[in-house]
């Protein structure tokens, strides 16, 4: 179990409310986390170490760091776009766990990698999960590893101290939501819809069943992701998960911003709005 | 009646035989790597199958569709002149271009389209490289009635514009893919993309030996047609089995097709063909057994092309559905144990069998098909007169008729431009 995913989620369960939504729509008086995700090495590898600091800055509760990949298919266009930027940027899965390492200190969130199977089984798993735990990644979420294939994967994180993420979906059955809890570690990622990472106007409809019958299976802190990009959609699904993920709305703000000066300034900003919906300013 | 004991008397797919472990490995590969929405899909595909196949019903009405509509038995023909360029080595192909839609591609099209239908499922999606599957799915969907989505890369597009159109003929949406190399590796890509987001209603066709499980144990059986016929036609015709049996290896289906009636006959060696493109270095061929390393692409751990960090490498075939990262898992496993072997033969040599079986028999073969050809041209000055070769002749090569112009003629102007 990794310390810092476990204190950060009791801290989120624990702190009183506060933001956007009125603490009268919350369950239980607890604030919704917020995990915000980039696309490491976008739009370059000598940004990426001030990037992860800038979402730092804006109040991630935890920062998901995607590894970049040739053939990202969970991933909708602007992710594979922000990959491929990456990509020709030149940079690879060891440049972002030295990118991690260097910025461990200066970043307070817990950091967990987003990646697909390929780099890590290239890399060799042993030899990933000693580099990533040296760089201080906490948990580790594989996105093409379903539980029947994950085994060799979680043995080798867990005994490096990595917490690996499972997703739940909403065709995942009960009993697959009750043997995810058993082998995942630090909290439950809940894909919210059918499809890609993406921008979608509203959360799906399946998110909150699916939430609730995680609850009903397993203590262990959720994270509802795919599609959110707002405030309204982070308080909104703070009123029954412990935190919301969002990726390509601020894969997208990273990507307008690119060639200005006040990249950083942007994103810390962009985060600080998801977090407590205040107008995003430079 | 006639014609029921005409369907009776055909070899029809066979199944169940050779099965991978209940997680779909062939020793270390294969496997189920897939985004988490689609593990309940996929064992509902999987376990529908698996009733499928032991269906009387369904497999007589799949007998019945390949034989009735898709052709089959295809013949067995044996290529006299040709043998000439083979050492003199007997030379007999496997005639899968005869087959409806010119390829061997409508044999599983058939198989999955049946089963889309039993599992209520009305919208197919399927990718496509050379187009061949993606005509061979929209033919399947305009038979049966289902709504047909086809995902091609916008490179393969350019160069196999026939198909489009023939695709778009039979009720076909033909959806461009600009992503990374623009080939079927990122139609796959995207055509997963579309299963995950209407998983529901939507069947995922796939149309190679490839992906997670069950694809490569479901396209392989559907496929296996070609190697029941090839062997009762040869032991018929020839009162023996052949000495070897080769078959160009895209993903690999045409040649897991027809080397699976012969993996228990160990005295016939099986050699699938790779293709080399111009060069075995980074980004120039698609020969996985030449340059590949153990990894896990689009739901399967298997051989590669990819870089130090893990990505995959372009790559490039003069032939569209040669050009792609991985190979089949259940071939890798073949390699590994010695069963089959595997080599590559580049553009030029393909282009070369190509041109010359054209010549020589009357046949122009899809290039794909020619690289298996080329290396039957090596093969057969190895083993003399004595030797019977079997060739799995995949599909026809009327879709690359104009690539082959335009290759031929860049061929005459390099050489025009060295002269001079």
């Amino acid at each position: 179990m990794n310390q810092r995913i476990a204190e950060t989620f009791a801290r989120l369960r624990s702190a009183p409310p506060r933001g956007l939504a009125a603490p009268e729509q919350r369950d239980g008086g607890q604030r919704c986390g917020l995990v915000a995700f980039v696309t490491a090495g976008d739009p370059d590898r000598a940004r990426a170490g001030r990037i992860l600091r800038a979402v730092d800055a804006g109040g991630a509760d935890v920062i998901e760091v995607g590894v970049p990949f040739s053939d990202p298919l969970a991933d909708g266009p602007i992710i594979q776009r922000a990959s491929e930027r990456a990509l020709a940027a030149g940079m690879t899965l060891a440049a972002t766990l030295d990118v991690i390492a260097e910025e461990r200190r200066a970043v307070r969130a817990p950091i967990v990698l987003f990646t697909y199977a390929n780099p890590l089984v290239r890399m060799g798993l042993t030899r990933f999960a000693t580099r990533a735990a040296e760089a201080g990644v906490d948990g580790v979420l594989l996105v093409d590893v379903p539980l029947e294939e994950a085994a060799p994967f979680h043995d080798v994180l867990c005994a490096a101290g990595l917490d690996p993420i499972c997703l739940v979906s909403p065709t995942t059955s009960d009993d697959r939501l009750r043997r995810s809890a058993r082998s995942g570690r630090g909290f439950l990622y809940a894909i919210s819809r059918f499809g890609v990472t993406g921008v979608r106007d509203q959360i799906a409809r399946e998110a909150q069943a699916l939430v609730r019958r995680i609850r009903e299976q397993t203590t262990m802190p959720v994270a509802v992701g795919f599609g959110l990009s707002r405030p309204e959609h982070v308080s909104q699904v703070s009123r029954w998960a412990d935190a919301a993920v969002v990726g390509s709305a601020l894969v997208a703000e990273v990507a307008k911003h690119a060639d200005s000066p006040a990249l950083e300034a942007r994103v810390t900003a962009f985060v600080r709005w998801l977090r407590n919906g205040n107008e995003p300013t430079a | 009646m006639a014609n029921d004991t005409a369907v009776a008397a055909t070899p029809g797919p066979v199944f169940a035989q050779r099965d991978p472990d209940e997680r779909g490995y062939f020793g270390p590969f294969g496997g189920c790597f897939v985004p988490e929405t689609l593990v309940a899909p996929i064992a509902e595909l999987t376990e529908a199958y698996f009733r499928a196949r032991q269906d009387l019903t369904f497999r007589e009405e799949l007998t019945r569709l390949l034989h009735d509509y898709a052709g089959r038995p295809t013949p067995l023909h044996e290529a006299r002149r040709f043998s000439v360029d083979c050492g003199g080595a007997r030379v007999v192909l496997k005639r899968e271009d005869l087959a409806h839609t010119g390829a061997h591609k409508i044999n599983n099209a058939l198989g999955q389209a049946l089963l889309a239908t039993r599992m209520g499922k009305q919208r197919i999606v399927a990718e496509t490289g050379a187009g061949q599957h993606g005509v061979a799915t929209a033919t399947v969907c305009a038979l049966l009635g289902l709504q047909c989505e086809i995902y091609m890369g916008a490179e393969d597009m350019r160069r196999q514009a026939l198909n489009v159109f023939r695709m778009e003929l039979l009720g076909g949406s033909v959806h461009r893919v600009d992503a990374g190399s623009c080939t079927l590796k990122d139609a796959i890509n995207e055509a997963m993309r579309d299963w995950v987001t209407h998983v529901h209603h939507t069947h995922y066709l796939l149309g190679s030996v490839l992906g997670p499980h069950p694809y490569p144990l479901m396209v392989r059986e559907f496929q296996s047609v070609i190697g029941q016929e090839a062997r009762a036609q040869c032991l018929a015709r020839f009162g023996r089995l052949p000495d070897v049996v080769v078959a160009c290896v895209g993903g690999g289906s045409n040649a897991l097709g027809i080397f699976d009636a012969f993996i228990a006959d160990s005295s016939v060696r099986l050699i699938g063909v790779e293709a080399g493109g111009d060069a075995i270095s980074p980004g120039r061929h698609a020969a996985r057994f030449a340059g590949g390393a153990p990894g896990v692409l689009q739901g399967t751990h298997t051989l590669v092309l990819q870089d130090a960090n893990g990505n995959i490498e372009p790559t490039h075939s003069i032939s569209a559905g040669l050009d792609y990262a991985a190979v089949g898992p259940e071939h890798a496993w073949l390699a590994a144990q010695g069963r089959a072997e595997y080599r590559y033969a580049s553009d030029a040599e393909a282009l070369d069998a190509f041109v010359t079986l054209g010549k020589r028999e009357g046949i122009l073969p899809a290039l794909e098909s020619a690289h298996a050809l080329a290396a039957v041209r090596a093969i057969g000055r190895d083993l003399g007169r004595e030797a019977l070769v079997l060739v799995n002749l995949s599909g026809r090569g009327d879709k690359d008729v104009q690539s082959v112009e335009r290759a031929l003629a860049a061929h005459v102007h390099a050489r025009q431009e060295a002269e001079a």
